[in-house]
C-alpha cells in the first residue's frame, strides 16, 4: 500500500550527547526545545549550552546567528526531528551563508517526544540527510554506529564548513533531566561566557 | 511576488540611504531579509558593504531567531521585511521576550496606501496589533525626513535599553507600485 520505508534508530540518545559534547571542549551549544535540551542538560549543566523551551523550528537559526558572530568558535546544533523538521527553510538559509564554524545534528527517533511519540516525518518518509543535501549543505551524513560521534567531532572542531548529521537514536521515553526555564538568566549567563556583561 | 524594479529616482533612494546610514552606524553586522521593493536598495548597500552580512531568508521567522543568535554572540542585527511578513514570525517572537533579546525590526507596508492588490490588506491592518501583542513597541515613519531621526531612535533603545521594536515604513513613502512594465 505504502511505500514509506520503516524506521529504525538503536544509539542511546544520553551516551551519545555526553560524549559528543566531552570530545568538543569549549563549543556553544544550541539545543531544540524538548529531548535535546534535557539531553544536553543530562550531560552535564554548561554556561555555553544555550537551552530552549520553545522556539521550535528556530534552533539551526539561533546556530546561524550565533555562528556568524563568533566565527572563532565551534557552534554545535543538537535538536530533534520535529524541530528540524519545521524549520526545514532554515537549512537552505543556513547554506546560502556557509558559515565555517556551524554543526547541526538532529537526534532524530521518528517521533514527536513530547507530545505522545505521534511519528513525525522523519518517520513517514522524509530524509532529513536528503533534504540538507538538496539544500547545498554536501557534508550531511547519517549516523548509525557510536563510533561516528568522532566524525561529528573532526566537524565540530575543523571549522571548516556546514556540517549536517542525522543521528538515528532509540525512541525511549527517558526521565526528563530539566535545566533553567529561565531565559533571561541563560542568556545572559551565555554571553557572559563569551565575555559579554548583561546590559 | 514583489515582481517590479525598485525606482531608480535618486530622490527616493534619499531615505533608503539614511537608513543604511543609521543601521552601519549604529553597529549593525547581520541583517536579515525576505525581499522587498521597498528595502532594495538598503539590502543592495548591506551585500556591498564588506563589513556587514546579508541574510536572505526562506520566511521571516528565521530572522527572529537569527536576532537572538547574533545577539548571544555579541553582533547587532537588524530584521528588513514587508508587513505581509510579520504575520509569519509570531511564535518566534516569544524567544525575545522569553529570554528578553534586543530586537530591531523595519517593516515595509503594504496595503494601505493606493494598494492594487488586496490579498496584501488582511495582514497589513494586523500588523500593528500583532507586534503589539508579542510585545513589540511599534513605531511609524511617514515622511522621508523623519525616518533618519525614527530609525536612529530606534536603534538606542534596542541596544541601549534592550527594547524590541518595529518601524512601520508607510506605504505613502515607497509610493504606488508600478505592476506593469512599459
Amino acid at each position: 500500500m505504502s511505500n514509506i520505508p520503516a524506521f529504525s534508530g538503536t544509539i542511546e540518545r544520553r551516551a551519545f550527547v555526553k560524549e559528543l559534547i566531552d570530545l568538543c571542549p569549549g563549543v556553544l551549544v544550541v539545543p531544540g526545545l524538548g529531548s535535546s535540551n534535557y539531553d544536553i542538560f543530562a550531560a552535564g549543566d554548561r554556561a555555553e549550552n544555550f537551552y530552549m523551551w520553545g522556539a521550535m523550528g528556530g534552533a539551526a537559526l539561533i546556530g546561524l546567528g550565533l555562528a556568524l558572530a563568533q566565527p572563532s568558535k565551534s557552534v554545535l546544533v543538537i535538536t530533534g526531528d520535529g524541530e528540524q523538521l519545521m524549520g526545514m527553510g532554515g537549512l537552505a538559509t543556513i547554506n546560502a551563508q556557509q558559515p565555517k564554524n556551524l554543526t547541526i545534528v538532529v537526534l532524530d527517533n521518528g517521533h514527536f517526544g513530547e507530545t505522545g511519540m505521534q511519528h513525525s516525518h522523519s518517520s513517514l518518509g522524509t530524509d532529513l540527510t536528503a533534504v540538507a543535501k538538496g539544500c547545498g549543505i554536501a557534508n550531511s551524513f547519517k549516523v548509525r554506529e557510536v563510533s561516528d560521534v568522532k566524525t561529528i567531532q573532526q566537524n565540530v572542531l575543523a571549522r571548516a564548513g556546514v556540517a549536517f548529521a542525522q543521528v538515528y537514536v532509540k525512541a525511549d521515553d527517558l526521565p526528563r533531566a530539566l535545566p533553567s526555564r529561565d531565559g533571561v538568566h541563560i542568556k545572559n549567563r551565555f554571553r557572559q561566557a563569551l565575555g559579554f556583561a548583561p546590559l | 511576488m514583489s515582481s517590479q524594479t525598485a525606482p531608480n529616482d535618486s530622490q527616493t533612494h534619499a531615505w533608503q540611504d539614511d537608513i543604511f546610514d543609521v543601521l552601519k552606524k549604529g553597529g549593525i553586522k547581520q541583517v536579515s531579509y525576505v525581499p522587498d521593493a521597498g528595502h532594495a536598495h538598503v539590502i543592495r548597500r548591506v551585500h556591498a558593504d564588506p563589513e556587514m552580512r546579508g541574510i536572505v531568508l526562506t520566511t521571516e521567522e528565521e530572522g527572529v531567531a537569527i536576532a537572538a543568535g547574533a545577539w548571544l554572540g555579541g553582533d547587532r542585527h537588524a530584521l528588513l521585511m514587508q508587513s505581509s511578513g510579520v504575520g509569519n514570525c509570531i511564535n518566534m517572537m516569544s524567544l525575545l521576550d522569553s529570554c528578553r533579546i534586543p530586537f530591531l525590526t523595519l517593516v515595509t507596508m503594504r496595503g494601505e496606501y493606493a494598494e492594487f492588490n488586496p490579498w496584501q490588506v488582511p495582514m497589513s491592518r494586523a500588523t500593528q496589533g500583532v507586534m503589539e501583542a508579542m510585545g513589540i513597541t511599534v513605531l511609524r515613519v511617514s515622511k522621508p525626513d523623519e525616518v533618519e531621526d525614527v530609525v536612529s531612535a530606534a536603534l538606542d533603545s534596542v541596544f541601549v535599553a534592550g527594547e524590541r521594536v518595529a518601524i512601520l515604513l508607510s506605504q505613502s513613502l515607497i509610493g504606488r507600485k508600478k505592476w506593469v512594465r512599459n
